[in-house]
């Protein structure tokens, strides 16, 4: 079922489009990230949906309601702020019941949700504390009570975790999908740490320039990228271009490198994207095992970078340099110069859509 | 080093109160020729007493500095809310506007209000004090409240508005409280901008009508007595008394924990 419905937004700054033609529904009790490189639109999208922002043109819709011309403070959302923005002259109780005295619930009642809420953040018994006694990741549950515990229709969050050192980064991640899931909330997330995204969500929607490129499931947008923009976004790529034949594109150099999915027009130009970890090295000298991947290019390792469990290597092969991820269990890593044959699987060929 | 930072600041303070202090002092010299041996007497301020004139010109600088001090207050805050979390035209202009007057000296600034306010029949006496007081303290407000603004990020009251606060509401419940030690701090400001004016003052004063600062400075062309002594350190102890339970209640220019 939608809960939150944009359609056709755009936002300009004087003569700078910000948003251009934004149209997504969320899912109700989804994640979704909103995932983009810095200027890409993903916060002013989040406060046009939050009503902090009206949009020059297009809808926004909440459980069904048109709330485009609605002023925040009667949206009923809950948001997470990059700097926790809990009121310092308040103590956590207080700052926590702040939304429910505005809804009318107080006293015994609003005691009860916030100490619930604080057992859900898994603060309990920190109610008398000041924010400034508490550290960054307490001070960040507080921010999440705060904003869930008034039952709201979405729960906006804007780089909530991005002031936090990775280990408290990685356990807030846990916590916010746990907090998520129990409370049932549909959840918007933005971020521009592409891990992040693919770890948190159930939908990553990928914004470069104020449009969504793509929006799917986390393994739909990794494994299948439409665009040049989504593959490199969301990791390290190695990129073909060649001309479109039947079931693949041949190369510059004559070579054929099979796709396993629809392509354009025979004859046409196409660039394909294959991500380091599906290509296999085979070691031609030492005659290292077959496998049935049959796309092989034979190439020249030209760097290696150990990192314990794994192994980054660059090869050259006709002019072209490819980027591949090994784990570490090889017999002995391969070294610079070696004459290797790359392999992968034609599945793992994506066709991108020509650049817009 | 140490020693020499101590005796550095002890020099400072030294400059700043002995004068002081020995006003004071003189106050409760019997002698009004400032001779000594020391003789305490407190016949300087049974003198006071009788000095009606004086006695009502400090009356006048109190009032005139707590009314200076609430209105400068309040319409200088509410600039500041509309310089620092709104945008409009012309807001930089305004902004930059503000702060010449501090600048400006006082004998030129006395002499437009006096030009001005004798062509638009505003005319002198508590009324026209009390406008040219409250222009003066203006911009201190601003420049103050301004400064205690930038310490409460505007990101609050967006967290209150989310969590359902009107505008009106949000300013209330959050800015105002954290804005509050700067807000006093400005009153204080104001207060003693009023309490320390002289040349606007002799300026606007009438016979009939005038402030301490005027009245000793008329006193004095007269002759000298320690009866200004008197009521200076009377005034002085007040103002202290105020300083003191403000530093108690807040920190200027930073958030207040208590509360
Ligand atoms: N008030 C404003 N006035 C003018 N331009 C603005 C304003 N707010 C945002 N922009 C511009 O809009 C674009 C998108 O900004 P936005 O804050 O949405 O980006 P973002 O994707 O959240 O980036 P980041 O990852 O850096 O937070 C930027 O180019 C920014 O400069
Ligand atoms: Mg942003």
């Amino acid at each position: 079922m939608t809960n939150v419905e944009v359609r056709s937004i755009a936002k300009n700054y004087g003569s700078v489009p910000v948003l251009t033609d934004i149209s997504t529904d969320f899912t109700q009790g989804s994640f979704t990230s909103l995932l983009g490189p810095s200027g890409s639109g993903k916060t002013t999208l989040l406060r046009i949906i939050a009503g902090f922002i009206i949009p020059d043109q297009g809808n926004v819709a909440i459980g069904g309601n048109d709330v485009t011309r609605m002023p925040v403070w009667a949206r009923n959302i809950g948001m997470v702020f990059q700097s926790y923005a809990l009121f310092p002259h308040m103590t956590v109780n207080e700052n926590v019941a702040f939304g429910l005295a505005r809804r009318g619930i107080k006293g015994e009642e609003s005691r009860k949700q916030v100490e619930r809420a604080l057992e859900l953040v898994r603060l309990p018994g920190f109610g008398d504390r000041k924010p400034k006694q508490l550290s960054g990741g307490q001070q960040q549950r507080v921010a999440l009570a705060r904003a869930i515990v008034t039952k709201p229709s979405v729960l906006l969050l804007d780089e909530p975790l991005s002031a936090l050192d990775r280990r408290l980064r990685q356990e807030m991640q846990v916590e916010l999908i746990r907090i998520q899931k129990e409370s049932g909330l549909t959840t918007i997330f933005v971020t521009h740490d592409q891990e992040e995204a693919l770890t948190l969500s159930d939908k990553v929607a990928i914004l470069d320039r104020g449009r969504i490129v793509q929006i799917g499931a986390p393994t739909e947008v990794y494994e299948r990228p439409k665009t040049r923009f989504a593959a490199e976004f969301l990791g390290d790529t190695n990129f073909l271009t060649g001309t479109v034949v039947a079931g693949g594109i041949r190369l510059a150099n004559g070579s054929t490198v099979a796709v396993d999915a629809p392509l354009p027009a025979t004859g046409s130009e196409a660039t394909v994207a294959v991500r380091p970890e599906k290509i296999v090295i085979r070691d031609v000298a030492r005659g290292g095992k077959d496998t049935d991947r049959s796309n092989r290019v034979s190439a020249t390792i030209s760097s290696s970078v150990y990192a314990g469990t794994a192994l980054t290597y660059e090869a050259a092969f006709d002019g072209l340099s490819f980027k591949i991820f090994a784990q570490n269990s090889d017999a002995r890593p391969h070294s610079v110069g070696d004459v290797v044959e790359l392999t992968w699987s034609p599945l793992h060929t994506v066709p991108l859509e020509a650049a817009a | 080093m140490k020693i020499a930072a101590r005796f550095y600041i002890a020099a400072i303070l030294a400059f700043l109160y002995l004068p002081i202090l020995v006003m004071m002092a003189m106050g409760f010299n019997e002698s009004p020729l400032y001779e000594l041996p020391f003789s305490f007497s407190t016949r300087w301020y049974q003198a006071l007493a009788g000095n009606a004139p004086l006695v009502n010109s400090g009356i006048n600088s109190i009032w005139i500095a707590v009314a200076t001090s609430i209105i400068a207050t309040v319409l200088g805050t509410m600039a500041s809310v509309a310089l620092s979390r709104r945008t409009f035209r012309g807001k930089t202009l305004l902004q930059l506007m503000l702060l010449p007057p501090i600048a400006i000296p006082w004998l030129i600034t006395g002499t437009a209000m006096l030009v001005f306010f004798f062509y638009s029949g505003i005319g002198r006496g508590l009324h026209a004090l009390l406008i040219g007081h409250v222009a003066l303290a203006i911009p201190y407000v601003v420049l103050v409240v301004g400064t205690g603004f930038q310490t409460v990020r505007a990101d609050l009251e967006e967290a209150a508005m989310s969590l359902g606060s009107t505008p009106v509401h949000a300013f209330f419940s959050i800015t105002l409280p954290l804005l509050y030690p700067s807000i006093l701090g400005a009153a204080l400001f104001a207060f003693a901008v009023s309490l320390d004016q002289f040349v606007i003052s002799y300026f606007l004063a009438t016979p009939g009508f005038s402030t301490l600062p005027v009245q000793i400075y008329s006193a004095i062309r007269k002759g000298f007595t320690p009866e200004i002594n008197a009521i200076s350190t009377i005034l002085l102890v007040g103002s202290m008394a105020v300083i003191v339970i403000f530093a108690l209640f807040a920190k200027p220019g930073g958030v207040s924990d208590k509360r």
